[in-house]
């Protein structure tokens, strides 16, 4: 009995915040931006879903390409129909992780810059990537934040003579996420 | 020894307890992503894209409208009939031409004004996309357009002088369609055609026909394309052909063109529906195109 009752007290004595160390969103927001000579290319995405494990530095994303956004109704068809061709791949997904990761991630205050490597996979191309960003722990909330640059030809997404004037070579890809945090308990409670 | 021991034990697989979670592969958090959907958010609608190329597919109108903003301008021509000779270059000596604008007011609804050469025929539309088919959450299996279309024919007649009302005729029509995959698309087309006046005496003021349609992609940017109507047993019926039409889509960024063989020389409802006279068999069969251009006039943010 003692000694079941030290087994419980050291249970408590685990590493604080182990509970509180994931963090998840499913609103997240990518946009991506193309300059080419002919126009700008601009879209939003809200619907990004995401999940960050700061005791393990790892991360994985998801983004469903139809909620990209355009300010043309014409480019957004064009951008599913044509190009990513959203009927057969639904979604871009990333999984990765932080590569200069140490433990106790985001909890300094202040955002603190973070390598990342992963996959990436876009049209059902995966690619290993490696980008920077940032992390912060505020009110209880992971604020995410990067930057990084997507050639589309890398993902197998041809872009015809007739309007290469219209599309660049590369895209600017930012993502902005603000993730709450999900216990274990919440995990087995969400249906 | 043995109560420490113990101890060591019970704090051993207390840590091993507590540390076992890290180890997941991301795989695992990628794999969470996908299951777990939290029942505060709606499952996403997921609306179906481009059913067709263009508003028309090729007599008939699409399902399709120029979403909010975009302003659609059509340079409809047929030439004349093959079997016209080599005198006539097949028919392409003589053309009937329709220019046309359509604008997206809001997603759904779209305003058109054109002029055919044909009898020199003014008409203006108003298309509503009433259904739109989707996935997911309020899942609809075929996507519904209504169209109203009147067209007034300025042509000066060599008699005595007609009156406004019976230069008129109305056209109502509900577009069904479904794309069944993300290459096939198929498209119905209930029609009534009132014409405030006609020639004749036996003639039918009002038309009743179905017609059918699809596009069949054979590449990411080319489509083969057909339709048809027919006409419910009448008057026009008995005097009148259906009216067929087969063409290919071909996609360049902001034009659509559609290159096509039908036996119909007009191409507004009034006059493909109820007064295509051309016989495939005889080889009336007129060549022509629609080109399509689309120009933002307005972003949508």
């Amino acid at each position: 009995m003692k000694y079941m009752l030290i087994f419980a007290l050291s249970l408590l004595l685990l590493p604080p915040g182990r509970a509180q160390s994931k963090y998840s969103t499913r609103a997240g927001l990518i946009t991506f931006f193309s300059s080419a000579p002919l126009e700008d290319i601009e879209a939003r995405n809200t619907q990004v879903a995401a999940v960050l494990d700061l005791s393990t530095g790892q991360m994985a994303f998801t983004v469903p390409m139809k909620a990209f956004q355009f300010r043309r109704s014409l480019m957004q068809e064009h951008f599913n129909e044509n190009y990513v061709e959203s009927d057969k791949y639904p979604q871009a997904t990333f999984t990765g992780r932080v590569l200069n990761f140490q433990p106790g991630l985001g909890q300094p205050a202040g955002p603190q810059a973070v390598q990342v490597e992963g996959d990436l996979t876009i049209h059902g191309v995966k690619r290993r990537i490696t980008t920077t960003g940032t992390l912060e722990v505020k009110n209880n909330q992971l604020l995410v934040q990067s930057k990084f640059v997507v050639a589309p030809a890398d993902y197998n997404i041809r872009i015809p003579a007739l309007v290469r004037e219209n599309i660049a070579k590369s895209v600017a890809v930012t993502v902005a996420l603000t993730c709450g945090p999900v216990g274990p308990l919440q995990a087995v409670k969400s249906k | 020894m043995q109560p420490a021991i113990r101890l060591f034990a019970a704090l051993l697989l207390a840590a091993l307890l507590g540390h076992a979670a890290p180890a997941a592969a991301q795989t695992d958090l990628l794999k969470e992503l996908e299951t777990q959907r939290p029942d505060s958010l709606p499952p996403a609608r997921d609306i179906t894209l481009a059913t067709f190329k263009g508003t028309h597919i090729i007599n008939s109108q699409s399902v399709e409208t120029p979403g909010q903003g975009t302003l659609l301008f059509l340079i409809q021509h047929r030439f004349g009939a093959l079997n016209s000779g080599a005198y006539e270059f097949f028919g392409l000596d003589q053309a009937v031409l329709r220019l046309s604008f359509e604008y997206g007011l809001t997603d759904r609804l779209t305003v058109g004004v054109g002029r055919g050469s044909m009898e020199k025929t003014f008409d203006g539309f108003l298309k509503y996309r009433a259904l739109r088919q989707s996935d997911g959450a309020r899942a609809m299996p075929v996507s519904v357009t209504l169209l109203a279309s009147s067209a007034l024919t300025s042509l000066r007649f060599p008699a005595a002088e007609r009156s406004f009302a019976s230069r008129l005729a109305y056209t109502y029509q509900a577009l069904v369609a479904r794309k069944i995959s993300p290459a096939l698309s198929v498209q119905l087309m209930p029609t009534v055609i009132h014409r405030n006046f006609v020639d004749t005496r036996r003639a039918q003021n009002d038309v009743y026909a179905l017609g059918g349609a699809f596009r069949q992609k054979l590449t990411k940017r080319v489509a083969l394309t057909a339709d048809y109507f027919y006409l419910l047993p009448g008057a026009t019926a008995d005097e009148f052909r259906n009216p067929i039409g087969l063409g290919f889509d071909i996609e360049t960024g902001g034009h659509v063109f559609q290159l096509h063989f039908t036996n119909s020389q007009g191409m507004i409802e009034k006059f493909f529906i109820p007064e295509t006279r051309g016989r495939v068999s005889n080889g009336d069969i007129f060549f022509g195109f629609n080109v399509v251009r689309a120009f933002t006039v307005k972003d949508r943010r």
